[in-house]
Formats: structure tokens, C-alpha cells, sequence
């Protein structure tokens, strides 16, 4: 840790740190070079407050967080880029300019990548929405921009391309292929078809509010994004919530794991040509769902992380309800497991389909369970932790293989390991009020949140204005890092096996769409 | 094989009661007539277009083919083009960028081309609202038959709005 950070308060270990625009490069290939991952990249509006433009980078260190912070003159507006060194950041950086209006610049002087990446028309590219002057509803003429995407010749190569609307209950974004007979030569993916303004948004409520808004940047993460936002205004308001609360917490956290899980697990039986899957594990979901209705008062427990707390609390004979619940889903989970892994058909699918090895896998940075399928044993749960993990004891489910099957398999464990976590919260739920009071944070004080979602690592990263209102909120969901391997992982794949990869990775749209 | 059939016959089967029609949920008088109500009421095909949800409405409407819900047995099916769609239900807010693409979905689809709009956000942009990148409720771009609110809404509910755009009750003759 450099002696110069300075520490964010809260519940994960995390500094942040001025630099200038030598330093964010410098620091960038040292920290490349120490084994950390770029987390996220954001950039906001300072010039009301006489600082330009303010872009951050968030790395995940071994000690926990640091975020480098470097000031960019609005004149000028560029700063160096970092694709480079951590390949995840193209997009996110193209997205700054989209939003903000400045762009990397590499050391050649050349800008990397100049076409748009949440810009698909909807306003002129010389406007950026997170300027402090643009109004959250300012209207602009809807304008109809072609999209440059990657030409790739050869003999006998074709294009496929779908989307933005896919056949199938799905979320929209555009797939270009292209294909020697059905064979995958390449994938070029265009996301932000639904971007909804989000960032934006959150500046028109007041950090009470806004905990409502982050429950819904990727629905299926609602408590993850409704933790990480808590936890980031926690730490500014200097709370911490009550024990239960914490377990509690934890508990619904577990719960979204499993029930993503299950439903994956289900769909990707389908994909695989076993939809008797399909109907065993959509129906431990909906079992489980329902469960949570009865208890929680929501299927899928949103809104019932609160600032300070949680929203819903449970008995004695509601805990051993649970348990119950576990215990069989626990026997069931089991069996589907040996069919799943005795099924040959589903097996031949699986086994070396959608390779991702390791090596890419670091390269890009990618986070969650498909870095985890990957040979990568990172799970914020377990290193560094956060309350009440830490008690916990959490296991790392992990593979080496890389493929379908490889993700198969860690959906599984991960599913008993939060049966297991499920039991042990319940088993030793402190006593105790569910909530603390959180007071109005000063205006400017900064806050991070940091959980371990089912899909991966989702942040929030939210800054204090006058009197409880938001100035600036980034949530950043793990699709980020892990949608650009996922065109690696289809090359030499044929066309056909797309969707049983796609789903494999189970990425967010919603999340990085904004 | 033996395990898969014995997991089969053991769970058995899990259907439950269809729910009924719900006229609350109606926005355009009903514009169908008997004869069309009485062919869709048998095999209906719907086509799923999401413009910006936050894809926990999504998450409802893969509910309802779960054997619970098992909307397939009632010969409600999903489908993957719009030209073979009677209806299309809409999930979240329209984003602007995504605008283009649900009015081309919404003229490739046949006649009566039903419309039902999904969740808080499809009847009022719910928690998004209207920005410089989103236009809000899915009326705001496409006539609306029927809006299901619930954030998400439950299967059930979806099941009871899609139902209502379909039953007869108010049903005036087109
Ligand atoms: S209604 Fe709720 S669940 Fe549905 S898209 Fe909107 S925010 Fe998501």
C-alpha cells in the first residue's frame, strides 16, 4: 500500500490515492505487474467545484481496494489509456466518453477505439449526460448512426449477425459472427442497447433513495447491488449495521446465489439437450422463490436490504423452515447432480465447449464464477472478507477446465456451499435489532461498496451532495470483464453451441448497459 | 436413465389451477372478437421483447413455463419471430435505444397484435421513469392492450394479464 492513500472508511479495506497523468500509467503497470485487477473505470463531472473532469480507477490489490484518482483538464480531455495493460478497461473507457466526454489516449498519441459504446444515437455525440449542466430529461433529436464493426475476410467467411432482439426469453444486445461453414472465426459483441440513463438518474435522489434505483441495475442481483450500495453509505455515515442484520444480509445474499444457480443449472440442461433439467431445477427455483414470498415478503428480496440494515426478519420456526427447505434441496440437488454428470449427451456438449483457459482468463480480467471455472480461486467472501464472512468460513469452488462443463460443475458446489453458509448463518443468527440508524453523510464524503455476487464482484461507488443527495453514484456490474471473454471463449466453437456458452456465462445487459 | 425416471415419477406432477381473467388490468376496451377470442383462447403465441427492463421481469416470465405455472399447457406459447406472434409482452421501461427496434418488432407482428406491457416500468417507467435516454412506459411507444403492475409482477399476475387480453368479458365486437 503506498504510504500517500488515503483510507476509505467501511466495511472492505480500501484506499484511494491522487495521481497525476504520469502516475496513472506508472501505477497502472506496477499494479499489473503485482497481479492486481482493474475493477472498474468511471468518470465524473468536477467543474462546478473548479476540479475538471475527475477520472477513477479502481483496482483490486492483495489488501483490498485502491482507487487512483486523476484530474483531467476539460480543455484538453484526455488522459492515457490503459487498455493496453488491463484490456477490460476498453469498453468501460469508451462508456467515459460516451457519458462524459473524454477520451484515453495511448502512448502513440492514437485513441484506441473511437466508436461509441452506450452512444447508439439517442444523443449527438458532442453532449454527455454526466455533464453537470445536461438535465436528466434533456431532450435530444434521436439520430441514426452505423455502427463500425470489425470487417474479417478470408475465403469462404460469412457474417451472422443477431439482435439486438433474440429469439427466446432473453435480454437484447447484437451479435456479429463470423463463420467458415459453422465454425466461429470471430465474435464482435455491441452492448448498451439498454441504457436507460441510470448513472444520471441516481443524481435526482437522495442517498435514501437510491438504494431502490441499485436494486434494479441488474434485477437477478438484487441483493448484491442493494448490499454493495449500503455498504458504501454506511462507510460514509460512519454505521455499522447490527450483527443480525449482517446475517441476514448474508442469508439472502446465499439465497440469490442458489436460486441463480438453480435456474442456470436448468437452462443450460435445455441448451444441452436435456430438458428434463429444465423442468427439475425451474421447479427448485420457483420452490425457492416461494419460500422467500412466505418469509421475506419478496420472491426475490428486493428492497429488503435497507441502509443500516435489512427489512425482514425471522423467527425460530421460520429459521427451521429454511433448514427444512435446505435439507431436501440439499437430497435433490444430489440426484440432479449424478444425472447431470452421468448423462453422455449432456456430457459430449459440455466437455471442451466454450473453452476459456486460465491464461485468458488473467488477460482479461475476468471476475465471478467463470473466473473461478477458469483456474481462478478469487472470492471476495474469502479474500479479504467483509462482515460477517469472515465468521463464515466460506470454501472456494473452483475448476481448471475452463469449459461449459467447468461452469456446470462450479454451480453446483457453489449451490451446496451456500447450503451449507445457509445453515451455519441460521445455526448462529445473533440476537438483536435487524437495522441502526444511518445519519446524512457530509456533502463530498465517498463511499465503495464491494460484494460477491452470484455472477461475480459488483461495486458501488457513490459520492455525497447537500443535504442527502446523491452527487454521483457508479455501479459497476462483473459483465463488464466478463462479456469480452466471452467472444474468446466462442472462437473455433460452432454456431449452434452459442447460446449453451452464452448461458454458461449468464451475463448481465441491464448491469453494463447503464 | 433410471435415475432420470425415477426423479420423474417421484415429484410427480406439480400444475396448479390457471388464475382468472383480470379486468383491472385493462387499458383498451377489448377489441377482439368471439370467433378470434375463441382461436387464441386454444393456442396463443407470444413474443417476449425486452426495451430496457432491469431483467427481473424476465426472471417472472421464465417462471411461468416452470411445471407450476406450466403455461404451455394451456397452449400459450412463446415464439421466436414476431410474424408468428399474436401478442407481445413487454418488459421495463422503453430505452431510447432500443425504441427503433420494438417498433419494427411491434410491425412485423400480424394482426391483432396484442399488446401487454410487464411490471411497474412497462405501465409507468417505474423506478427509471423518463430521461434523456429512456422513454418510460411502454404506451409511451406502442398502443397498450393491458399493463401488469409489481415490480416484478408475480407469474400468476402475468398469467392473469395475459388471460384478460385475451378473454371475451368486455370483449366488444371489432
Ligand atoms: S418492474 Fe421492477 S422487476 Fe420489472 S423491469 Fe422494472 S424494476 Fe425490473
Amino acid at each position: 500500500m503506498e504510504i500517500s492513500a488515503q483510507p476509505v472508511p467501511g466495511a472492505v479495506p480500501a484506499w484511494r490515492k491522487q495521481v497525476d497523468a504520469e502516475r496513472w500509467r506508472t501505477l497502472a503497470e506496477q499494479l499489473l505487474s503485482a497481479g492486481s485487477r482493474l475493477g472498474a473505470l468511471w468518470a465524473s463531472d468536477e467543474r462546478d467545484r473548479g476540479g475538471g473532469y475527475l477520472l477513477r480507477a479502481l483496482y483490486v490489490i492483495f489488501e483490498g481496494l485502491l482507487i487512483a484518482e486523476l484530474r483531467v483538464d476539460p480543455a484538453l480531455a484526455t488522459y492515457p489509456d490503459l487498455s493496453d495493460l488491463f484490456a477490460c478497461a476498453g469498453r468501460m473507457q469508451r462508456a467515459a466518453f460516451d457519458l462524459c466526454g473524454m477520451r484515453a489516449v495511448s502512448i502513440s498519441g492514437e485513441i484506441p477505439d473511437v466508436r461509441p459504446w452506450l452512444r447508439h444515437g439517442a444523443w449527438p455525440a458532442d453532449a454527455h449526460p454526466l455533464h453537470r449542466e445536461h438535465a436528466l430529461s434533456q431532450p435530444h433529436p434521436q439520430t441514426e448512426e452505423r455502427y463500425a464493426f470489425v470487417p474479417v475476410e478470408g475465403e469462404g467467411v460469412h457474417e451472422i449477425a443477431v439482435g439486438p432482439v433474440h429469439a427466446g426469453i432473453i435480454e437484447p444486445g447484437h451479435f456479429r459472427f463470423s463463420v467458415v461453414g459453422e465454425r466461429v472465426l470471430r465474435l464482435e459483441q455491441r452492448l448498451g442497447y439498454k441504457h436507460k440513463g441510470i448513472e444520471k438518474r441516481f443524481e435526482s435522489l437522495s442517498l435514501a433513495e437510491g438504494i431502490r434505483l441499485a436494486g434494479r441495475v441488474s434485477g437477478d442481483s438484487t441483493v448484491a447491488y442493494a448490499w454493495a450500495y449500503a455498504m458504501a453509505l454506511e462507510g460514509m455515515a460512519g454505521t455499522t449495521p447490527p450483527a443480525r442484520a449482517l446475517y441476514l444480509r448474508a442469508l439472502f445474499l446465499e439465497r440469490e446465489r442458489i436460486a441463480n444457480h438453480l435456474g442456470d443449472l436448468g437452462s443450460l440442461g435445455n441448451d444441452g439437450g436435456l430438458a428434463f433439467g429444465l423442468a427439475q431445477f425451474s421447479r427448485l427455483k420457483e420452490d425457492m422463490l416461494r419460500t422467500n414470498a412466505a418469509l421475506f415478503g419478496h420472491r426475490y428480496l428486493m428492497d429488503r436490504v435497507v441502509p443500516g440494515g435489512v427489512a425482514a426478519d425471522i423467527g425460530d420456526s421460520e429459521s427451521a423452515a429454511i433448514l427444512a427447505e435446505g435439507e431436501r434441496l440439499r437430497t435433490e440437488l444430489r440426484t440432479l447432480r449424478a444425472i447431470y454428470y452421468n448423462h453422455a449427451g449432456l456430457q459430449d456438449r459440455c466437455i471442451t465447449c466454450g473453452r476459456l483457459t486460465p491464461r485468458t482468463a488473467a488477460t482479461l480480467g475476468v471476475v465471478g464464477l467463470v473466473a473461478r471455472a477458469s483456474g481462478h480461486a478469487i472470492d471476495l467472501r474469502v479474500h479479504p472478507g467483509h462482515p460477517p464472512y469472515g465468521e463464515l468460513q466460506p470454501e472456494i469452488a473452483s475448476h481448471r477446465n475452463g469449459d461449459v462443463a467447468a461452469r456446470i460443475v462450479v454451480r453446483f458446489e457453489e449451490a451446496f456451499e451456500s447450503l451449507k453458509l445457509q445453515r451455519r448463518i441460521l445455526h448462529r443468527l445473533p440476537t438483536g435489532p435487524i437495522a441502526a440508524s444511518v445519519c446524512t453523510p457530509d456533502e463530498a464524503a465517498f463511499g465503495i461498496g464491494w460484494i460477491e455476487g452470484w455472477r461475480g464482484e459488483v461495486f458501488v461507488a457513490l459520492e455525497a451532495g447537500p443535504n442527502g443527495a446523491i452527487r454521483r453514484c457508479h455501479p459497476h456490474d462483473p459483465s463488464w470483464q466478463n462479456w469480452p471473454a466471452l467472444e474468446h471463449a466462442i472462437i473455433g466453437n460452432i454456431v449452434p453451441d452459442f447460446p449453451l456458452v452464452n448461458k454458461s456465462f449468464s451475463l448481465s445487459y441491464a448491469g453494463q448497459d447503464l | 436413465m433410471y435415475q432420470l425416471l425415477k426423479q420423474i415419477v417421484k415429484v410427480g406432477i406439480k400444475t396448479e389451477a390457471r388464475p382468472l381473467a383480470d379486468e383491472s388490468m385493462r387499458v383498451l376496451a377489448g377489441r377482439l372478437n368471439d370467433e378470434v377470442l375463441r382461436l387464441l383462447g386454444r393456442a396463443l403465441t407470444i413474443r417476449h421483447v425486452d426495451p430496457g427492463s432491469c431483467n427481473g421481469c424476465e426472471l417472472e416470465i421464465h417462471a411461468l413455463n416452470n411445471p407450476y405455472y406450466n403455461l404451455e399447457g394451456l397452449g400459450i406459447k412463446f415464439v421466436a419471430s414476431p410474424r408468428h406472434a399474436d401478442m407481445l409482452l413487454v418488459t421495463g421501461p422503453v430505452a431510447k435505444n432500443m425504441e427503433q427496434a420494438l417498433r419494427r418488432t411491434y410491425a412485423a407482428t400480424p394482426e391483432p397484435k396484442l399488446v401487454v406491457a410487464i411490471g411497474d416500468c412497462g405501465c409507468s417507467g417505474g423506478v427509471f421513469g423518463e430521461n434523456y435516454a429512456c422513454r418510460g412506459a411502454v404506451a409511451n411507444v406502442l398502443p397498450v392492450d393491458v399493463t401488469v403492475p409489481g415490480c416484478p409482477p408475480t407469474p400468476t399476475a402475468i398469467m392473469q394479464g395475459i388471460l384478460t387480453a385475451i378473454s371475451g368479458k368486455a370483449g366488444t365486437k371489432a
